[in-house]
């Protein structure tokens, strides 16, 4: 049977109407969380509560071992955890209205400006002043990462700091001594301890000055000059920042010095990051920036390597903020749709605020605790090269890449630009960065802008 | 009867079409409701956008050169497998193989083949005194490194082709020899008209594939760079290097799931498929036009 011209018309306005309205209610749904909180901690914790973590293998046993603790220290409540789980299933997850995350535990502090303005994650200000939680234990710049203006729906658990890793092995051949503490004493002992092929290729870095090699990012190397990233409103602050250009000029005066071709056929012939062939436990670089985790990497892939860790050198002018670097790290939170949040508050304050628990976090993952009990504790297991990283941690100038509401989109910007610039192909500095914050500016405004 | 089909054009198909048509209108991130602002995601997209046009280019470039180029040595090959009087089961199954191979672990197979320092590619040019290039590590040839990849991944459409070619009537070659016919007039007058939906077919989803190029271009350019990884950061990767394999799709993933803009990757979503259908919709006429049973 056929359907008239006007009642099929009307059947597909019909069916493109229902569907225009599933799609605007199903984007509607899932908001609104309760804010209430019990007007006390309950004095006996019991039921179930889920966690959500990133973590796999080895790093989910760690995880789990502290679990196994938390359920020990309170016989009514069951830890369901469900590893390997990214941003991306997390927030799709909530924005389902699902209560199946009671806790999420996120690698990127770039979602938390997302997270805490959509209110994904719950506001934990109420819990924190109901039970006295003492914040003065975390620093203020992973007090800054872990909360997006003004709200803070995040914990921070563990953390990642950059510096310098050096061959000592390499260094003592060249009769060098101590690590470089400005850039230029960097640029002076990196071409030093360069060595050339026969055919004038490189044979070995002192330091790879490439932005894009490995950790080389403009957030790694910003601490050097302080370099600030946005202004309180969340719009770019890159291109009116004075050292940010001090930055990018030793930069690209050291890829100059060496060859700009050169050195991107070098850094093309290296090994992965991640894996035993790193340029630096090859001996390839004798200098690299790098996380605390590479001592872990180290111990595992390149046991017989001698190297020590330093503070990031920093540009002449700037030498007082030598001793900082720059923190990233995990955070979790509650999710909007957490139905035990009490039992999601007690699981998140022990995985962030107990000092065993960090500690043991910690000395299983290899990365740096966030409150200052842990970061002090004698049970922390701290090598030589890894006080480096305790001691800038607890640096109150050490700095971070902030929350924004559009993730990690400005670094991204900035960094794009830096590339183009060190090829030669960044045009006039002041105007290049100028069309960095133009760029960083728009995205935002498309966000948040009236 | 039709009821299951139906659903299933409704479910996977009208819904995401209309849902990312109405966010692509609004400022959406998935957490919050979306928000109505009108144009303005679309004003973003011609006049703002730093980089969209330089990722479509990017995808111009795989439509015009790995589509032809991967269906034209798909359809050689196929020729020669066609008349191949002995092991042709070897052969085929030699040219086959490839496409069997996972998308990922093919390119990160290539990167190292053909990495600059220690891959055996420049190592064998090395030893005959050749100054291999930088491949994927090179702005200006990390494209045809890829399209190096798509030719050596033909054999999916391959087989298709080596089935309409055997599928040819002989008695119309042998008609074209008694006629006179030479070999290329063979070609033109019988393979060719013979196998035009075939090659209909390969061309529109080769367009459509190279429209949506994502998987092969961010692995290579994750590996190239030297910081495969998964999680956090692999956004920060795409288009290494110096965005040469920065594609649209891409783009489209960074600003609705790195950048949280979800209505304005619908925007960019709607403006891909009005862009694929009109192509599409001017290729399928165009080819009707040449084609004698399809004159109107």
């Amino acid at each position: 049977m056929k359907l008239s011209t006007t009642l099929r018309r009307r059947a597909a306005m019909g069916t493109g109407a229902a569907i225009a309205a599933a799609v605007i209610l199903s984007g509607c749904s899932g908001a609104g969380s309760g804010t209430e909180i019990e007007a006390s901690a309950p004095s006996e914790l019991e039921g179930t509560v889920s966690l959500w973590h990133f973590f796999t293998d080895r790093e989910a046993e760690v995880i789990q071992g502290v679990i196994d603790d938390f359920e020990a220290e309170n016989p009514g409540v069951t830890v369901e955890v469900h590893d390997g789980q990214d941003d991306e299933k997390l927030r799709k997850v909530i924005a389902a209205g699902s209560d199946d995350i009671d806790v999420g535990l996120s690698y990127s502090t770039a979602v938390v400006g997302n997270l805490c303005s959509t209110g994904a994650f719950r506001d934990l200000q109420p819990y924190i002043d109901r039970d006295g939680v003492d914040m003065s234990e975390i620093s203020d710049t992973v007090q800054a990462y872990s909360q997006f203006d003004g709200v803070r729906c995040a914990m921070p658990v563990l953390a990642d700091v950059n510096a310098l890793f050096y061959n000592k092995e390499i260094f003592a051949e060249a009769g060098i001594e101590q690590a470089p503490k400005t850039l230029d004493e960097l640029t002076e002992v990196a071409l030093e301890l360069t060595e050339y092929n026969d055919d004038g290729s490189i044979k070995r870095l002192g330091f790879n000055p490439f932005i894009g090699m490995y950790e080389n990012t403009p957030s790694h190397f910003g601490p050097a000059v302080g370099g600030e990233w946005l202004d309180d409103d969340g719009y770019s602050a890159i291109g009116s920042d004075e050292g940010w250009p001090v930055l990018m000029q030793w930069q690209k005066d050291f890829v100059d010095e060496i060859g700009y071709d050169k050195l991107q056929a070098f850094t093309a012939g290296l090994g992965q990051e991640f894996s035993a062939d790193n340029a630096f436990h090859t001996g390839q670089l004798a200098m690299a920036i790098d996380g605390e985790y590479r001592t872990a990497f180290i111990d595992d892939q390149a046991p017989d390597l001698d190297y020590g860790t330093a503070p990031f050198p920093t540009a002449t002018g700037y030498e007082d903020l030598y001793g900082a670097g720059y923190i990233v790290g995990n955070i979790a939170g509650i999710a909007k749709g957490s139905a035990h949040p009490e039992l999601a508050w007690a699981l998140l304050k022990y995985l962030s605020t107990d000092t065993d628990a960090v500690v043991k976090l910690a000395n299983g993952l290899k990365n740096v605790p966030t409150i200052s009990s842990a970061l002090e504790s004698p049970d922390l297991e701290v090598t030589d090269q890894y006080r480096t990283f305790i001691d800038i941690a607890l640096n109150p100038q050490t700095m971070t890449t902030p929350p924004s509401l559009v993730g990690d989109g400005y670094t991204q910007a900035f960094g794009d630009y830096w590339e183009k610039y060190q090829a030669g192909k960044g045009g006039d500095l002041a105007e290049g960065l100028a069309g960095v914050d133009k760029e960083i500016n728009d995205s935002v405004d498309l966000v948040a802008g009236p | 009867m039709l009821a299951p089909a139906l659903l299933g054009i409704l479910v996977f198909f009208a819904y995401p079409l209309v849902a990312s048509v109405f966010f692509s209108f609004t400022r959406y991130d998935l957490v919050s409701p979306p928000e109505w602002i009108g144009l303005r995601n679309y004003e973003y997209l011609f006049t703002k956008d730093p980089k969209v046009w330089s990722a479509a280019l990017n995808t111009l470039w795989f439509i015009v050169f790995l589509t032809p180029i991967k269906i034209i040595t798909a359809l050689c090959v196929a020729g020669l497998l066609a008349r191949a009087r002995r092991a042709a089961g070897f052969w085929r199954t030699v040219f086959y193989l490839p496409s069997l191979v996972p998308p990922v672990a093919s390119v990160v197979s290539f990167v190292f083949l053909f990495n600059p320092g220690t891959g055996p590619v420049n190592q064998i040019l090395r030893f005959f005194g050749v100054d291999g290039p930088l491949w994927f590590n090179d702005p200006a040839l990390a494209k045809p490194s890829l399209l190096l990849l798509g030719v050596w991944v033909m054999g999916d459409i391959m087989v298709i082709f080596l089935a309409a070619l055997l599928d040819v009537p002989k008695e119309q070659y042998e008609a074209a020899s008694l006629d006179g016919a030479n070999g290329i007039q063979k070609v033109r007058f019988v393979t060719l008209p013979n196998i035009v939906p075939v090659l209909i077919f390969a061309l529109v989803t080769g367009i459509i594939a190279a429209l949506q190029y994502f998987t092969e271009a961010a692995v290579a350019s994750g590996v190239a760079s030297g910081k495969a990884t998964v999680g956090s950061g692999t956004a920060s990767m795409l288009g290494y290097p110096d965005g040469s394999l920065l594609t649209y799709t891409q783009w489209l993933y960074v600003r609705g799931f790195a950048n949280y803009q979800l209505g304005y990757a619908s925007a960019l979503a709607v403006l891909l498929f009005v862009v694929a259908a009109v192509f599409l919709v001017f290729l399928l006429r165009r080819v009707d036009a040449f084609n004698p049973e399809g004159a109107k």
